[in-house]
């Protein structure tokens, strides 16, 4: 979603603190410190209606970011992540695709990747994926699958599945049905269609 | 039965603690920052300590529909390596998050001009961000370093409703109540405090203004020590409404002064996105 589709999503007792708090930080980036953590009790935790998931905190946190100057952008989001709760955090991750970064915040991604927080590991996944490598996102998915999140999350997943994606699963598979343990009817479906695109490739 | 533990260092703690803790009857607790038996060397130790009480430790509480808060601080005992003291700089930005719902674990460990400095900075710290402040006693000269914290409060201008001071007994019990300020007891299986020394001491001061927690931590300690002093505490005479009184609407008073306490939901959160799965692995 793009910065003015988020705020038109924004419960209305939330859009005045949020016009508010851009305009400080537009004048003043700084502040960007002090309201980035505020903006939850500020705005509320409330899903947007018709957003993909995002909820009130996390856009009003977009919000804020979209507002920094186009040259500090990437260095201050690198700091509210560092600093950030698991909520803040997360509000980064989910922001990246709408700032002017470029590739710079992967790093960001490897973080949240190596976490064991669902909700960090599910928002490392949307659009600003597409700049992790090949091999780094094949992981990512397969330890959505391990986590028990739905891969529903993970951007462009069918565009960027490939052999070896289906290897990995097909291990995990046989390992699961040795066990006698279920796996996710999801990864079984992208397994199964995995397959398929490699019988037609060969065919 | 609800219970608030409100100083409990979960960060010791196992799963299976979480799952007797919520079969017990507690649904939400305050996680201090304090020292972890091996000393650290830097501040980047401290702020990643920090991130895991803002971010992995609410994770796990949550998926034992317990509600997870912090307190952040500098405590006592390391404030005296100068290597640590850099940790005062960073505090602003954690007492800043959702869930830190006051300044601690500050106070005495070995009352040193170290020590002196560390505990006044941040009580300036807690009236700038406007929380309560939690106060940790010394094992040590308990008594005089009990003292000599009252004092220390009262000359940081912070309201003493707004303190808790913490790990008293029987001797010390007595000036903080008269100080205004709360009084926090932890309850030990054999040190600072027992289940039926406690209900004694509820007894003789009441259960006004009281916190009672079990702080299980690394040492020989028991998560558990809450319930076993409710039960205690029903056995001695004590009604239900003392109970919630004493372990659910005191702590959410004390630490309800921060303005972020959040236990409208005390359901599990919603993991993500509504699918509430969580398998283990990683």
């Amino acid at each position: 979603m793009k910065p003015n589709e988020l705020r038109a999503a924004l419960p209305p007792a939330a859009v005045g603190w949020v016009d508010e708090a851009v305009s400080q930080v537009e004048t003043d980036p700084g502040a960007i410190a002090r309201l980035f953590p505020r903006a939850a009790r500020a705005c509320g935790r409330v899903p947007l209606p018709g957003s993909s998931g995002w909820t009130a905190d996390e856009a009003a946190r977009a919000l804020l970011l979209a507002a920094l100057p186009g040259d500090q952008v990437a260095a201050e989001a690198d700091r509210l992540y560092r600093y950030g709760d698991a909520d803040e955090k997360r509000a980064v991750l989910r922001a990246l695709p709408l700032l002017p970064v470029g590739d710079t915040a992967v790093p960001l991604l490897h973080d949240a990747l190596r976490t064991n927080d669902t909700r960090l590991v599910g928002a490392a996944l949307g659009p600003y994926a597409a700049h992790l490598d090949a091999a780094t996102w094949r992981q990512a998915v397969l330890k959505c699958v391990f986590m028990g999140l739905p891969l529903s999350i993970v951007d462009r997943l069918d565009e960027r599945g490939d052999e070896e994606l289906r290897v990995m699963l097909a291990g995990l598979a046989e390992e699961r049905a040795a066990a006698g343990r279920p796996m996710a009817a999801d990864a079984i479906g992208l397994l199964n269609r995995l397959s398929g695109t490699a019988l037609r490739k060969e065919a | 039965m609800r219970i608030f533990d409100p100083h409990i260092h979960m960060t010791s703690r196992t799963t299976d603690d979480y799952e007797r803790m919520a079969a017990a009857g507690v649904r939400a607790l305050v996680e201090p920052a304090f020292w972890l038996g091996q000393p650290r060397t830097s501040v980047g130790s401290f702020t990643d300590y920090f991130d895991s009480l803002v971010g992995w430790e609410p994770f796990r509480a949550s998926q034992f529909g317990i509600r997870h808060h912090a307190t952040i601080a500098l405590n006592p005992k390391e404030a005296n390596d100068p290597r640590c003291v850099g940790v005062l700089d960073v505090l602003p930005r954690y007492l800043e998050k959702d869930r830190v719902v006051a300044v601690g674990e500050i106070g005495y460990d070995s009352m040193t001009a170290e020590e002196d400095t560390a505990f006044a900075a941040q009580l300036q710290l807690a009236i700038a961000h406007e929380l309560p402040a939690l106060v940790h006693t010394p094992h040590r000269d308990k008594a005089r370093g009990t003292e000599r914290s009252i004092k220390v409060v009262a000359e940081s201008g912070i309201e003493p409703g707004r303190v808790v001071i913490d790990h008293l007994n029987e001797v010390t019990v007595r000036t903080v109540k008269e100080s205004g300020c709360w009084a926090g007891f932890s309850i030990y299986p054999d040190t600072k405090m027992s289940p039926p020394r406690m209900v004694e001491i509820l007894k003789e001061f009441g259960t006004e203004r009281v916190l009672v927690n079990s702080a299980a931590d690394w040492g020989r300690s028991d998560p558990l020590l809450t319930r076993e002093t409710v039960d205690l505490m029903l056995a001695g005479g004590f009604g239900e409404d003392d109970v919630d009184l004493v372990f659910w609407r005191n702590p959410v008073e004390f630490y309800g002064q921060s303005g972020k306490l959040e236990l409208d939901d005390a359901a599990p959160e919603n993991l993500f996105e509504g699918n509430s799965i969580l398998r283990g692995g990683s």
